[in-house]
């Protein structure tokens, strides 16, 4: 029995670089290098360990965002993923994550799958919400923030550590499944997988493909509206004294002064 | 005055602090309806109303512990369509963000996360977020349907507002789709007796300067002199010196104490993305260079082995 999995992947501005938003405040693109999210790479990893477990599996990699996203579908493809899909338009711009969610829901839909694999959040918005919005929005289980996980027989089983407790849980495909950054470090693409990823095909879907109104996402039909972001002011230096066999006693006088002994 | 959920974290009656913090909010945009689902959600009435809470709806069934999230999205859904309510509050927990998310879709609505807070706008409730790291702040509001917005720990005071809290049982259906995950078994975390690290105060977090599982002792006495949660950073928790459920950052959790302090730590972004919105931030760092002294409000440049051992002495001499 083939096993499709469709792995949802995000390219998201560097952590690293200065990131601003634009002036319609949405996340500015241009002046900061973009890759895929990592957190990311473990949903694409798990994938890529559960097809090689399973007799016949096809992992295709899905992405909503602009031009460049392509680059993340290719990172992806270069570990081991079979195709991807890029779903680009340019009335996706401003998108929240509703209108994004229907867009990935309507585009795993039409690509067909068994299971979906995704991240636990992006590490851009950080909101760690899409993966019950497409389960919810599927209509199939969530098994989400695994850090371990199995399909086996057509039933997806693993554990997921929350805060109180530590849980198995078990799910019969269709299912949808979110991965933490402990379900195992990824895999570095070789150099094979990188020319073998240049060969492999990418589709490209607009909305029109997907049956989606351009009112339905985008800035103007998302469910959200920020109205203003502003930069932090940057913290005022603080005081910073060097040990000189006091330094512990120097900063309990300073906790002692701010009453927090 | 528009009604406002409230879901309700709490563990078998007693409501964490979180969701009194949320009360807080709830009246500044209306009146708090409280949601408690599970065993012991009668429990929670008496605190909820000292809270704030004007009513109290109740439901427990085997399904809220034996399946993942949907009967409580459920449950949200029914106190939902009994109350039709202006916005619909839920703590920040990874559990509180999935249960809202699927109930934000349900009812059509825009949801919002992570808010560190909430005040009443002309379209309706306005948020405060923390974006890229908490370098900006961004205001924000839900443009389509009833907001439903998941509010980070420590955003509010805890405040004492009597109301009736009558407590009414909540008739919940549940849907084919409730019973899709089911929990087939389940370990507590076994308890340290410290804070929960999202909810604390005060947070005492080690690093790779910690140099060793072994050594996280010396974080835990100073966290446990000023009665802190411990956290880790991600390169410590990597080398598997602390648990996964301790690390602060951006792949680990996201905590905004009074106090948090830094004992070996470098502070990369993915560090600052989890704690720079402490209110005030203390680090021990061997290296004068190190980018977390550029955040904090006091900093030693010193032998992390020769400082935190000074300190916690020092705060226990001063405590008496």
């Amino acid at each position: 029995m083939s096993l499709r999995i469709v792995v949802c992947v995000k390219y998201v501005p560097d952590a690293t670089g200065d990131r601003q938003f634009t002036e319609d405040l949405t996340v500015n693109r241009d002046d900061v290098d973009g890759l895929l999210s990592e957190l990311d790479e473990y949903a694409v990893e798990q994938a890529l360990q559960i097809a090689d477990e399973a007799d016949d599996a096809e992992i295709t990699v899905l992405t909503v965002g602009p031009e460049d996203a392509k680059d993340a579908l290719r990172k992806a493809l270069s570990m081991g993923a079979d195709k991807a899909i890029h779903v680009e338009d340019d009335d996706l711009h401003g998108s929240d994550v509703m209108a994004t969610s229907l867009v990935l829901a309507k585009a795993i839909e039409k690509a067909g799958y068994d299971l979906v694999i995704t991240g636990m959040a992006s590490t851009d918005g950080t909101m760690g919400v899409l993966p019950a919005i497409l389960a919810e929005r599927l209509g199939v289980p969530q098994v989400t923030l695994l850090s371990e996980v199995k399909v086996e027989d057509g039933v997806v089983t693993g554990r997921r550590d929350g805060d109180s407790a530590s849980e198995q849980l078990e799910a019969s495909l269709p299912a949808l499944v979110s991965v933490t950054d402990q379900s195992g470090e990824a895999r570095y693409p070789s150099f094979k997988g990188i020319m073998a990823a240049k060969k492999k095909p990418v589709e490209s879907w607009d909305l029109e493909e997907l049956e989606i109104e351009s009112d339905e996402v985008g800035l103007e039909g998302s469910w959200t509206a920020v109205d203003s972001a502003t930069q932090r002011p940057a913290r005022t230096a603080g005081t910073i004294v060097k040990d000189e066999g006091e330094g512990g006693k120097s900063l309990a006088a300073f906790l002692a002064e701010q009453k927090f002994i | 005055m528009a009604e406002v959920l409230v879901y309700v974290d709490h563990v078998d009656g007693a409501v964490r602090k979180p969701t009194l913090e949320l009360l807080t909010l709830a009246r500044r945009i209306g009146e708090p309806v409280a949601v408690a689902l599970g065993a012991g959600a009668e429990a929670t009435a008496a605190v909820l109303a000292e809270h704030g809470a004007v009513k109290v709806l109740t439901a427990d069934a085997p399904e809220f512990s034996d399946y993942l999230v949907v009967p409580k999205v459920d449950a949200l859904q029914a106190a939902y369509d009994a109350v039709s309510p202006a916005a619909v509050l839920v703590p920040s927990s990874a559990e509180g963000k999935e249960i809202a998310a699927r109930l934000a879709v349900r009812i059509g609505s825009g949801i919002i996360t992570d808010a560190t807070d909430l005040e009443a706008g002309d379209e309706g409730p306005v948020a405060t977020q923390a974006a890229f790291a908490a370098s900006f702040s961004v205001k924000s509001r839900v443009s389509k349907g009833t907001p439903v917005i998941t509010v980070k720990p420590n955003s509010a005071p805890v405040e004492a507002a009597p109301a009736a809290g009558a407590v009414e049982a909540l008739a919940v259906t549940f849907g084919a789709l409730a019973t899709g995950t089911k929990v087939t078994s389940r370990t507590p975390r076994e308890s340290t007796g410290r804070p929960e690290l999202t909810e604390a105060a005060i947070v005492v977090s080690g690093g790779r300067g910690v140099n060793g599982a072994e050594n996280f002792h010396i974080i835990e006495a100073l966290a446990d002199s000023l009665g802190a949660a411990v956290g880790a950073s991600r390169a410590a928790v990597d080398a598997g010196w602390y648990p996964h459920s301790n690390q602060v950052g951006q792949t680990g959790k996201s905590v905004s104490p009074q106090l948090y302090i830094a004992s070996g730590i470098s502070g990369a972004i993915q560090h600052r993305a989890g704690m720079q919105t402490s209110k005030t931030i203390v680090a021990i760092n061997k290296d004068a260079e190190a980018p977390i002294f550029d955040l904090v409000d006091y900093g030693v440049v010193g032998d992390l082995f020769a400082v935190v051992p000074q300190l916690t002495d020092e705060i226990k001499a001063r405590k008496g």
